[in-house]
C-alpha cells in the first residue's frame, strides 16, 4: 500500500498557514518523501482568506491541486466557507474551536439555535445540507471526522498568541499520521531556525506547541 | 571635408547605396563614417539599424550590423553593451522608431543612462511606408494620412525629442540636433557623442534633421528650403546636453 | 567567485528558483527581465545569485525590450534568458519572431497564467498556441513542456544547450502551479554529469577589423522580394524538419495493452498518470501519451500509438491548444476524440476518472 496524504488549511491573512504548509512539506521531504506545497497565489494573496494545498506521497504526486482532502483545516469562518468544498466523506476536518463556533450536533433544526449569529437568509438555505452544498456557519457533518481543537485559547493560555499555528500544525500532522515528530521539528528548526537563535526560549515554546496540537488529536481520534 | 573620397568605415562594395536620390540618409551616415574613422572605433563598433527606410543601411559599413524594427534597435544594442560593455552600439532609426512605435525604448535607455549612441533621423514622415504622418510632421504639413494638413488639435504637435530627451537623461548623457545642412557640425556631434560613449561615460543621442524629396513631393531647391526654413524653424538645431567632460572652454 | 552547483544535492523549493538555478546550472550570462506573475521570482532568485557567480541582470522598460535585449545578448556572444507570463509573452511574440528569422538561440522561460489579456495570475495552459506557433512566422522553436520540479531544472539545462546547438529559440513552457509549488529534485552540474555544455559564439563584434582583416557580419532580417525570403526560409525550414526527430521528446505508458490513450501535456499529465494507476486497478486499460517538446511535435510516436489504439481522450487546461497539434500530428489516422477541455482551471485524476466512467464503453472505445 503506498502511503500518501493529502491537506488542505485555510486561515485568514497573518495567521500562518503558509508556513504550516510550508514546515508539513519539508518535514515530508526530510523523510526522503515526493512532497508538494502549493499556496493559493490569487488575488487573496493580499488581505482575505489564504489557503495552503500539501501532499505528501511515497511517489511522484499528481495533480497540485486536489478535490477531496484527508486532512482538512479551517482556522476562520471565512476560512470553513472556503474550504467546505475540499470536505468529503473520508475527510478529518479540523477547525479552531476557539474562534468558529460550529454546533457539535448535526440536527438541522437544533443545530441552528447554536449559531454565534444566524441571519434568517442562512437559516433557510442551511436546513438540508448535503455533500457538495455549504452554508457559512454549517458544519460539514458528512465528513469523517470533526475535530475541534481550541489552537487560539490553548496558545494565549498557556504557551503565547504567536504558536497558535504550530498547535494547528500539531494537530495536522497528527491527523494526517504520516510524518515522525522528528523530521517535523527539523523542518521547524528550518523555517524557524533564525528566530530560535535570537530566543531560546521560542524553540521549547514551539515544541510544547507542537505537542499540545498532537495531543489533542490523539485524544479525539481515541474518543470517536 | 571631402565629398568624393568614402570613409573608411564604410563599405565600397555595397556602394552606390540604396537611399532615394535626395534622401538625407546618404548624409547622415557620411558624417556618422567620419566621425567613426577620426576616433578610430571600426574594429568596435556595432551598428543597428530599424524598420523603415533606415534598414536600407544594413550592409552600409564596414561595421558588424545588425537590422531590426519598431525602434527595438535601442533594446538590441543596449542587451550587446551589457552583454559585452567593450563594444560601441549605434542605434539608427527614424523618427516612427524613435518617437512612436519605440519611443518607450529611447525614453527608459535614456533613463537609465545606457551606453550607447541613439542617431534619429527626423524627416517628417514614413517614408518607407510611402509617407504617412509621423510625430514629427510639422503642422500644415501634408502627408498620405494627413491629406488636408497635419492639424496640431488633433493630432498633436511635432515630438521635440532631443528637448524630450534632454529633460530625462542625466548630466553624462549627450544630446544634440543636427542637420544634414551643415555636415561639418554633424560630424563634430557624432564624434562628442561617440566619445561619450567610448568613455563610458554615458548615453547620447543625436537627432538629425533630414530630406525626403520623395515623399514631400518636392524638388532639389524646394526640398532645401523645407529643410532649412520649414523644419528648422520647429526644430532649433545645436546642443541640448553636454557633459562636463565636453564642454569646451 | 563562487562557483554554482558542484555535487548533486536533493533540494526542495519553488519552480521558479528551479529555473534560476537551472540557468545557473547551464552557464547563463545574463537575464533580462521584467516584471509579470507568476515568473517574478525567476528574477527575484537570479538577482540575487547573479552577483555571487559573476552573473548580470537587466530590467528593461517591458518585455518588448526584455525579449530584444536578450537577442542582444546572444548577438554578443553570451548565453542570454529570459522569462514571461501571458500578456508579457504576447508582446514576446516579436522579438520571438525576430530570434526565429535570425536563427538567433535566446532561451525564455514561460509561466502560463489564464488568458485571454490579464485574465488570472495563477495558471492555464493557454500559451501554446502563442509559443509554438505565435508570432508572424513558421513556428521553427523548440518548446519543452515540463511536468515537474526536475524536468524543470533537466529541461532549462537543455533548453539553452538545443537552442544554442540547432540555433532555433527555445522555451521552457510552465505554468503557475509549477512556478509556485515547492517539491524536491535533485540539483546538479550538467557537466559532472557529462551533459557537454555547448558553447555559446559572438556574432556581432569578432575580433578584427570588419572590411580589413575580415569581412563585416550583416544579419539581415528584411528582404526586397518574394523570392529572396523564400530561398531564406525553405532552408531554414528544412533544416528545422530534419533535426525535429532529434529534438522530439514524449513519454508514453501502458500504451502497448490500452483501449483509451489519454493524451495530455505538462503538469495536467501528472492528474492524467495517476487517473490511469487508478483506472488500471480497476482493470479499464487506459494508456498515457505526453509530448514533452510541443514543437517539434512528436508525430511519430503519437502515430505509431494511435494506429493501434485510435481511442484518444485529450486532458488540458485550454480549450483544444493541445488537441489542435495532435490532430495535426494524427491527420489521417481514424481517430476516435473525446476532450476535457477547462480553459485556465487545473485539473485533477479524480476529474479525469470520473469523466472515463461516465462514458458508456462504446462512446469512448471505437472497435
Amino acid at each position: 500500500m503506498n502511503k500518501s496524504v493529502k491537506i488542505a488549511i485555510a486561515g485568514e491573512g497573518g495567521q500562518g498557514v503558509q508556513s504550516i504548509a510550508d514546515i508539513i512539506a519539508e518535514a515530508g521531504n526530510e523523510e526522503g518523501l515526493e512532497a508538494l506545497y502549493i499556496p493559493n497565489f490569487g488575488i487573496e494573496q493580499r488581505g482575505g482568506v489564504s489557503v495552503a494545498y500539501v501532499q505528501i506521497a511515497e511517489k511522484l504526486i499528481g495533480s497540485p491541486k486536489f478535490e477531496k482532502g484527508d486532512v482538512v483545516v479551517a482556522l476562520s469562518k471565512r476560512a470553513v466557507d472556503r474550504i467546505i468544498p475540499y470536505v468529503g466523506s473520508n475527510t478529518i476536518f479540523v477547525y479552531d474551536n476557539s474562534l468558529i463556533y460550529i454546533p457539535e450536533v448535526s440536527d438541522e433544526v437544533v443545530g441552528l439555535q447554536s449559531y454565534e449569529t444566524v441571519a434568517p437568509e442562512a437559516q433557510t438555505n442551511g436546513f438540508s445540507l448535503k455533500e457538495g452544498e455549504h452554508n457559512h456557519y454549517l458544519i460539514p457533518h458528512y465528513a469523517d471526522k470533526v475535530i475541534g481543537v481550541p489552537a487560539t485559547d490553548i496558545a494565549k493560555k498557556e504557551l503565547h498568541p504567536r504558536v497558535f499555528n504550530i498547535v494547528i500544525l500539531g494537530a495536522v500532522i497528527e491527523a494526517a499520521g504520516i510524518l515522525s515528530q522528528e523530521s517535523v521539528k527539523n523542518a521547524m528548526e528550518n523555517n524557524l531556525g533564525s528566530k530560535f537563535e535570537k530566543n531560546p526560549q521560542l524553540r521549547q515554546l514551539n515544541i510544547d506547541a507542537l505537542q499540545k496540537g498532537i495531543q489533542k488529536i490523539k485524544e479525539a481520534l481515541v474518543r470517536s | 571635408m571631402s565629398t568624393t573620397v568614402m570613409p573608411n568605415s564604410w563599405n565600397i562594395n555595397t556602394k552606390p547605396h540604396k537611399f532615394c536620390p535626395g534622401c538625407g540618409h546618404g548624409h547622415v551616415l557620411r558624417a556618422l563614417g567620419e566621425a567613426i574613422d577620426d576616433i578610430d572605433i571600426q574594429d568596435r563598433t556595432v551598428f543597428g539599424c530599424d524598420i523603415g527606410c533606415s534598414l536600407l543601411a544594413w550592409d552600409f559599413f564596414n561595421i558588424d550590423s545588425i537590422q531590426t524594427h519598431h525602434g527595438r534597435t535601442t533594446p538590441v544594442m543596449v542587451g550587446i553593451v551589457r552583454a559585452n560593455p567593450s563594444l560601441i552600439g549605434i542605434a539608427y532609426m527614424g523618427d516612427g522608431g524613435g518617437y512612436a512605435i519605440g519611443a518607450q525604448h529611447l525614453v527608459n535607455s535614456a533613463n537609465r543612462n545606457d551606453k550607447i549612441l541613439v542617431v534619429l533621423v527626423n524627416n517628417t514622415n514614413y517614408g518607407m511606408t510611402g509617407g504617412q504622418m509621423a510625430p514629427t510632421t510639422l503642422p500644415g504639413q501634408v502627408t498620405e494620412t494627413t491629406p488636408y494638413g497635419r492639424d496640431a488639435l488633433e493630432t498633436g504637435a511635432p515630438t521635440q525629442g532631443p528637448e524630450l530627451v534632454a529633460a530625462i537623461t542625466g548630466e553624462n548623457a549627450y544630446v544634440a540636433r543636427g542637420t544634414v545642412s551643415n555636415l561639418r557640425q554633424l560630424k563634430k556631434y557624432f564624434k562628442k557623442a561617440l566619445e561619450n560613449v567610448q568613455e563610458g561615460n554615458g548615453f547620447s543621442f543625436v537627432e538629425v534633421l533630414a530630406t525626403c524629396p520623395t515623399n514631400w513631393r518636392t524638388n532639389a531647391k524646394d526640398t532645401w528650403k523645407f529643410l532649412e526654413e520649414n523644419m528648422a524653424s520647429y526644430f532649433k538645431v545645436g546642443e541640448y546636453k553636454v557633459p562636463p567632460t565636453k564642454r569646451e572652454g | 567567485m563562487e562557483k554554482p552547483i558542484q555535487e548533486e544535492k536533493r533540494v526542495f523549493m519553488t519552480g521558479n528558483e528551479v529555473v534560476a538555478w537551472g540557468a545557473l546550472a547551464a552557464q547563463a550570462d545574463i537575464m533580462y527581465g521584467y516584471p509579470i506573475t507568476p515568473q517574478n521570482e525567476i528574477m527575484h532568485y537570479w538577482t540575487r545569485l547573479a552577483p555571487k557567480y559573476g552573473k548580470s541582470f537587466l530590467q528593461t522598460e517591458d518585455e518588448l525590450s526584455a525579449g530584444f535585449a536578450t537577442i542582444g545578448g546572444v548577438l554578443a556572444g553570451k548565453r542570454s534568458f529570459s522569462a514571461t507570463a501571458g500578456p508579457g509573452n504576447t508582446l514576446f511574440q516579436e522579438p520571438i519572431s525576430m530570434a526565429e528569422m535570425m536563427r538567433i538561440p535566446m532561451v525564455v522561460a514561460i509561466q502560463q497564467r489564464g488568458g485571454p489579456s490579464t485574465a488570472t495570475v495563477i495558471y492555464s495552459q493557454q500559451e501554446v498556441n502563442m509559443t509554438t506557433y505565435g508570432g508572424n512566422g513558421e513556428g521553427l522553436r523548440i518548446v519543452y513542456s515540463t511536468a515537474t520540479h526536475q524536468e524543470l531544472f533537466d529541461y532549462t539545462i537543455k533548453a539553452f544547450n538545443n537552442a544554442w546547438k540547432y540555433r532555433f529559440p527555445a522555451f521552457i513552457l510552465g505554468d503557475g502551479y509549477q512556478a509556485k509549488m515547492r517539491e524536491p529534485l535533485i540539483m546538479y552540474n550538467p557537466e559532472e554529469k557529462g551533459i557537454e555544455m555547448v558553447k555559446p559564439d559572438v556574432s556581432l563584434g569578432k575580433e578584427g577589423v570588419p572590411g580589413k582583416d575580415r569581412d563585416p557580419v550583416y544579419l539581415r532580417n528584411a528582404y526586397s522580394m518574394e523570392e529572396e525570403l523564400f530561398e531564406v526560409l525553405m532552408p531554414m525550414i528544412e533544416e528545422y524538419n530534419k533535426v525535429s526527430p532529434e529534438i522530439e521528446e514524449h513519454f508514453s505508458l501502458g500504451c502497448e495493452d490500452a483501449d483509451l490513450i489519454i493524451v495530455s501535456h505538462g503538469i495536467v499529465s501528472r492528474a492524467a498518470m495517476a487517473a490511469e494507476e487508478e483506472l488500471r486497478k480497476e482493470g479499464i486499460k487506459v494508456g498515457l501519451f505526453r509530448p514533452i517538446t510541443l514543437r517539434p511535435f512528436p508525430e511519430g510516436a503519437i502515430r505509431e500509438i494511435c494506429k493501434s489504439t485510435p481511442n484518444i481522450l485529450i486532458v488540458e487546461s485550454a480549450n483544444g491548444q493541445l488537441a489542435r497539434l495532435v490532430k495535426e500530428a494524427l491527420f489521417g489516422l481514424p481517430i476516435n476524440m473525446q476532450a476535457i477541455f477547462k480553459p485556465g482551471v487545473g485539473i485533477t485524476s479524480e476529474e479525469i476518472i470520473k469523466f472515463i466512467k461516465s462514458k458508456k464503453t462504446e462512446e469512448i472505445i471505437a472497435k
